[in-house]
């Protein structure tokens, strides 16, 4: 009789399912799981150790590159972290911007995810229907910020500047003819509101063709029923958050729960699962994505009629307007200021959390008055739902695992800082 | 303070009591210091005491403090901040526990009350050097395999000691001193709390 052993398999970094750059030592009797130990680390870039050497304002942009999946969130929660320690007031203007943009993000991110949680586990098409209503949100991007991915928009004090008037468009050339290119420009003849508005009109009829192909599709619940549960009470010892604790049925989204910015003001609901496996989270994130849209209308309403400021008027933290500053000693020397040495933040210790599209996304902030963060530390989301790994994936097959990883929706941005 | 934070405080009070070293209400959050021999029983009554019911640990840090502000070095250098949410009762809490021994920093693990604690505290020990005793994988998380040094120390240099490269006469990967010297563009200013006051000036 031939000794048997358990078998351990290297799943990663280089495997495509891994979203990424994640080592997995996995541990199999047969074909199912017995252990599983994720290495992670291989795309560390000390980002908190980084922004401790850069002036306040000048890490933003390294938030983008966090979740590269989400970037205005992740910005977001740095900047009000930032203002909640100077205790300035953000403009109304601003906070409707970003809400707006923070749920756009929501639905590039869930589209990104059931894109490439349909690849992972069988279901090609999806990835490719995702990414045609992605490129229109990102073009959203690029239309505020000058970037399709990395923005850096949202400022301590506001966002960066006004939404535009008018959108690119596509120009005639060799390949496409100026009757081929028309009815792609036909949604962009207006301001960005109306593009968007276009948008958030034909979004819940494509949900509608996506959940026709997914949601009583056999295979894809073959896959994915059952996969994967986590029950409340280990959900909240995990400290899981986001869509992966509502989908094991604990209502807690901090947009309801500790509103911020101006989410008391808009009527949204909160998807909740029954049974906490693969499926229902699923489920949730799909019925986000509709409740997205409707915050994206509303904002969009909003926008229409109220302008005004976008940015703080205290110069210690938002620059002055060119012309301000070309005019004006006093303004000039603010912009001197906030150019070389930067903002200075009070003394003091604050943590901010906004609802990420993948959970709680914190970021705990240590000053000491100085124009440099003392210590940065970043909660993110999937670090906690990566290290429940193995009590989730024990037990399932090999394949499973794949499923598990999907539905966990890691990024590994943010994961290794 | 909101009528919240008052009774959040007041129920710490009653239930810590002196085991509480200082309560303090900033910005909207509460933050309580703890000392190491106490850490564990309190981090305890927090989770389980039907009035607090922190269930979930949100996030759990090390913090260097040698550098910090104006008196660099004063106090002990350590420090394990954890952030609890409470899901039932909708309240955040900080707390922040100093490690007794510069050298060899040192706070209880808090893995068995809260799971999620479990990778948190890896990555303390592994960017600080902070050992928690009871947990039972304490391995590096973030950093190389073989890794040397604790990175986020405050007197490690952010340019590193060691890089990697591929050696084309060995044929391999090899680790080499850096090349690189980390430059500061911007330099780092604290002001005193008086500094731009021209009304009082």
């Amino acid at each position: 009789m031939p000794e048997l052993r358990n078998f351990t398999l290297n799943f990663g970094p280089q495997h495509p399912a891994a979203h990424g750059v994640l080592r997995m030592v996995l541990e199999l009797d047969g074909e199912v799981v017995v252990r599983a130990d994720p290495h992670i680390g291989l795309l560390h870039r000390a980002t908190e150790k980084l922004a401790e050497t850069r002036t306040w304002i000048q890490s933003v942009p390294y938030m983008d590159r966090l979740d590269y999946m989400s970037m205005m969130c992740n910005e977001h929660a740095y900047c009000m972290a930032i203002e909640r320690l100077l205790q300035i007031e953000v403009p109304i203007r601003a906070q409707y911007i970003r809400v707006m943009f923070d749920e756009i993000t929501r639905i590039l991110n869930h589209l990104l995810w059931v894109g490439c949680h349909g690849l992972d586990v069988g279901a090609m098409t999806m990835v490719l229907y995702a990414f045609r209503e992605r490129e229109d949100l990102v073009d959203a991007y690029e239309a505020v910020s000058g970037a399709r991915m990395h923005a850096a928009y949202y400022r301590p004090g506001g966002v960066y500047r006004d939404l535009p008037d008018r959108m690119s468009q596509y120009q005639e050339s060799k390949w496409k003819s100026a009757a081929q290119i028309r009815p792609f420009n036909e949604a962009r003849s207006g301001s960005l509101l109306d593009f968007l508005d276009d948008f958030a009109s034909r979004f819940p009829k494509l949900l509608d063709e996506y959940e026709t192909l997914l949601t009583d599709n056999r295979i894809w619940k073959q896959r994915l029923v059952d996969v994967g549960i986590v029950t409340p009470e280990r959900a909240l010892q995990r400290g899981f958050s986001g869509p992966m604790l509502r989908g094991s049925g604990i209502a807690w989204d901090l947009r309801k729960k500790q509103p911020y910015e101006v989410y008391d003001r808009l009527d949204f609901d909160i998807p909740v699962g029954v049974t906490g496996d693969s499926y229902d989270r699923y489920l949730v994130r799909m019925e986000e994505m509709r409740q997205s849209n409707r915050i994206l209308k509303q904002c969009i309403d909003w926008l229409r009629q109220n302008p005004g400021p976008v940015m703080s008027d205290n110069h210690k933290v938002a620059p002055p307007d060119r012309e301000a500053m070309k005019s004006n000693m006093e303004e000039l020397i603010h912009h001197f200021k906030l150019c070389t040495e930067g903002i200075h933040v009070p003394e003091g210790e604050v943590y901010s959390a906004v609802e990420h599209p993948k959970g709680e996304f914190g970021v705990y902030l240590v000053s000491d008055g100085a124009n440099k963060p003392y210590r940065l530390k970043i909660r993110a989301p999937g670090y906690v739902h990566l290290s429940a790994m193995n009590e989730m994936a024990r037990g399932h097959m090999l394949a499973d695992v794949v499923t598990i990883i999907g539905s966990q929706d890691i990024v590994f941005g943010e994961i290794d800082r | 303070m909101s009528a919240m934070l008052e009774a959040l405080c007041q129920n710490l009070q009653e239930h810590l009591g002196d085991r509480l070293k200082s309560i303090k209400v900033a910005l909207g959050e509460v933050t309580i210091e703890v000392a190491v021999a106490d850490y564990l029983h309190v981090m305890q009554t927090l989770r389980d005491e039907p009035q607090l019911a922190f269930d979930e640990l949100i996030d759990l840090c090390g913090v260097d403090y040698s550098t910090y502000g104006h008196e660099p070095g004063k106090g002990p250098r350590f420090a394990a901040v954890t952030h609890l949410l409470s899901v039932a009762t909708n309240r955040r809490l900080r707390v922040r526990c100093f490690a007794a021994a510069d050298d060899f920093p040192a706070v209880p693990s808090v893995t068995a009350i809260w799971n999620s604690a479990d990778w948190f505290e890896r990555e303390a020990f592994d960017l600080y050097g902070i050992v928690f005793p009871g947990h039972e994988d304490l391995r590096r998380i973030l950093t190389d395999y073989g890794f040397i040094g604790h990175p986020f120390r405050k007197d490690f240099p952010i340019s590193g000691y060691v890089e990697m490269r591929y050696d084309p006469e060995q044929q391999r990967v090899i680790y080499q001193p850096v090349t690189i010297e980390p430059r500061e563009i911007t330099p780092r200013i604290v002001r005193e709390a008086t500094y731009g006051d021209t009304d009082n000036a």
